[in-house]
């Protein structure tokens, strides 16, 4: 399964930084092999910011697998991104195991 | 009104129609006010009326942030007002910014965050149709949405001050619990409270009564206090500012006929032009008489009159009229006379009043009657009644032309009511028709109790009323009291007089 996801930002303020640092070790601590992702700058592309309903930043969209889902703020919060992006049962097992 | 100064705040003109007059020229330029309001108060068809106004009347475009209602079904509810939102939209002259949230979506919050991502699609929208005019609605929708209402004030307050950086505009609206106590919810009012307007919906004695109260503009003159406002199918929202009209009417010397000979002979010479004349009498005086009198004047001096019917219908005035020997289908064709009857019960007096001054504005009339006034008493609290008498009068003076209204009093005999009360200050002209009781018949009597800015009698006349109109006779003589309703004789042959009663022969009592 490949988790499509896209990122809202805006240009290289302290939080876009951080969560495109912190989306980086998730995605390839967590996700390896099965994402990909697209880095939207809001500033840039307000445009498809109006299709998303993007009212924060930065704003991670799991577009697939489907339901779609917004994780908002700079993924600092590790579990709750995993949590959001609904990898966190999978993972679960595995430590439990 | 002030002078404005050079340090005081811009304005931006609204186009709604009585806002600019009650803000001392609209809202501060390049601001943020705030339109908070109960739900149902009017906030939001404020809101696009005042982007609507921009774009119709100053071609400015204009961009709408939405909070709570989806664009589809605000741009259907707005299409009972003739509002094109969805052509406007198409023909860039506004943009929609769709910030509702998506029912059944979850949203997670892991990690701080900002709203950059709003004001970012706020600016392309201003942008795109080179707005001057942004309106939020409902901002309290915007809190649920997120976890820290903290966090949500911090960054409504940064969204404002970068909309004034654009040099836009901005209107938001946010909901209020109750109609008295703070602004709004959420502590908002602690970070945009610059400028706050406030509109009311209360249920003042069975009658709804929407008013629009200018809270504070930082920096700005504004008129204080609450003003009744209407919100109607053709127009939107109209704010009626009774206490911003101004006295500055100028005055005529010229004089119009009455429609009575007599009577303006009693008046020295008829009625001033500019001038409001109350009619006032028990039922069955001659009220309606007098009114037709004064339309039929009117309709031979070749002037236009407007006849406000709120008691009979147009047929049955028309019928009265011919009995009287005057034509109004005729006039009426001719374009001299416009009746317009409307029972005072159907709408709100408040509605009533936007509605005569459109008729007055449509057919510009030099004469109008009202007949009668004090059937309006009835529609509404007795503080929107005065509102609306005053109203109405202070138009027809604005305009300088005749206004001439009727009173029914409540009892046959003398007495006062309360149209007599609210508006005999601001009338120019009184006119009483009363009963009076003399040997046991009823006779009617005319007395002209003031009249301004010239001389008058101050007799009271006795008067008939034939198939031919009104007929004003010789004074009462030896008669005391009949305007209190309570008249005594005084006759120089009282002892005539008294054998004249017993003429036939009272029955000896022991």
């Amino acid at each position: 399964m490949t988790y499509r996801l896209r990122l809202f930002i805006t240009g290289r303020t302290p939080h876009s930084i951080r969560a495109l640092e912190n989306l980086q070790e998730i995605c390839e601590t967590e996700l390896s092999g099965r994402y990909e992702v697209e880095i939207i700058d809001v500033l840039e592309n307000p445009a498809i910011a109006n299709v998303d309903k993007i009212l924060a930043t930065p704003t991670l969209v799991r577009k697939l697998p489907e339901p779609v889902r917004k994780i908002i703020g700079d993924l600092s919060d590790r579990e709750k991104v995993l949590l959001g992006l609904d990898i966190y049962n999978s993972d679960f097992e595995r430590t439990s195991n | 009104m002030s002078e404005q100064t050079a340090w005081e705040i811009a304005r931006l003109e609204t186009g709604i129609p009585g806002f600019d007059q009650v803000s001392n020229g609209g809202l501060p330029k390049n601001r943020t006010s705030v339109v908070a309001g109960t739900a149902g108060s009017g906030k939001t068809v404020l809101a696009l009326q005042f982007l609507m106004s921009g774009v119709r009347n100053y071609d400015e475009g204009g961009v709408f942030v939405t909070f709570e209602e989806s664009p589809e079904d605000l741009i259907y509810n707005v299409k009972s007002f003739g509002w094109d939102l969805d052509g406007l939209l198409r023909r860039k002259k506004i943009a929609v910014v769709d910030a509702t949230p998506d029912p059944g979506e979850i949203n997670v919050e892991a990690g701080s965050f900002d709203l950059t991502a709003l004001l970012a699609r706020i600016e392309n929208g201003v942008r795109e149709v080179n707005a001057k005019r942004v309106i939020l609605d409902a901002i309290g929708a915007l809190f649920p949405q997120f976890t820290d209402s903290s966090t949500v004030r911090r960054e409504l307050h940064r969204i404002a001050a970068g909309l004034r950086k654009l040099g836009v505009t901005t209107l938001i609206t946010m909901e209020r619990l109750d109609e008295e106590g703070g602004v709004g919810r959420f502590g908002v009012e602690e970070f945009v409270a610059d400028n706050v307007i406030i509109l009311r919906n209360r249920l003042d004695q069975e009658k709804r009564r929407r008013t629009i109260e200018i809270l504070k503009f930082r920096g700005c003159m504004h008129q204080k206090g609450e003003y009744t406002f209407t919100v109607d199918a053709s127009e939107g929202i109209s704010i009626l500012p009774l206490s911003a009209i101004e006295l500055k009417q100028s005055s005529s010397d010229k004089r119009v006929s009455s429609g009575v000979e007599e009577l303006d002979r009693m008046c020295s010479g008829g009625m001033y032009r500019d001038s409001i004349i109350l009619v006032s009498g028990a039922t069955g005086t001659g009220k309606t008489l007098t009114v037709t009198h004064y339309v039929k004047a009117a309709i031979e001096a070749g002037e236009r009159a407007l006849l406000f019917g709120s008691e009979e219908s147009r047929e049955q005035l028309t019928r009265n009229a011919r009995s009287w020997g005057v034509d109004f289908e005729g006039a009426e064709k001719a374009g001299l006379l416009r009746i317009v009857c409307r029972y005072p019960e159907i709408m709100g007096l408040e509605d009533h009043l936007l509605q005569m001054r459109r008729d007055i504005g449509d057919f510009k009339p030099s004469r109008i009657a009202v007949d009668s006034m004090s059937a309006f008493e009835l529609a509404g609290s007795r503080r929107s009644f005065r509102e609306f008498v005053i109203g109405l009068t202070s138009h027809i003076k604005h305009l300088e032309i005749t206004g001439l209204i009727t009173n029914t009093t409540p009892m046959l005999m003398g007495g006062e009511s309360i149209t007599e009360t609210h508006i005999s200050t601001i009338t120019d002209t009184i006119i009483l028709l009363r009963y009076v009781e003399l040997h046991g018949e009823m006779r009617r009597g005319l007395a002209i109790l003031k009249m301004r800015g010239t001389q008058h009698e101050k007799d009271i006349r006795e008067y008939v009323i034939d198939g031919t109109g009104m007929h004003i006779r010789e004074p009462f003589r030896g008669i005391h009291g009949i305007l209190t309703g309570t008249p005594t004789y005084m006759f120089s042959r009282e002892r005539d007089n008294l054998s004249d009663m017993f003429s036939a022969g009272p029955r000896p009592t022991i």
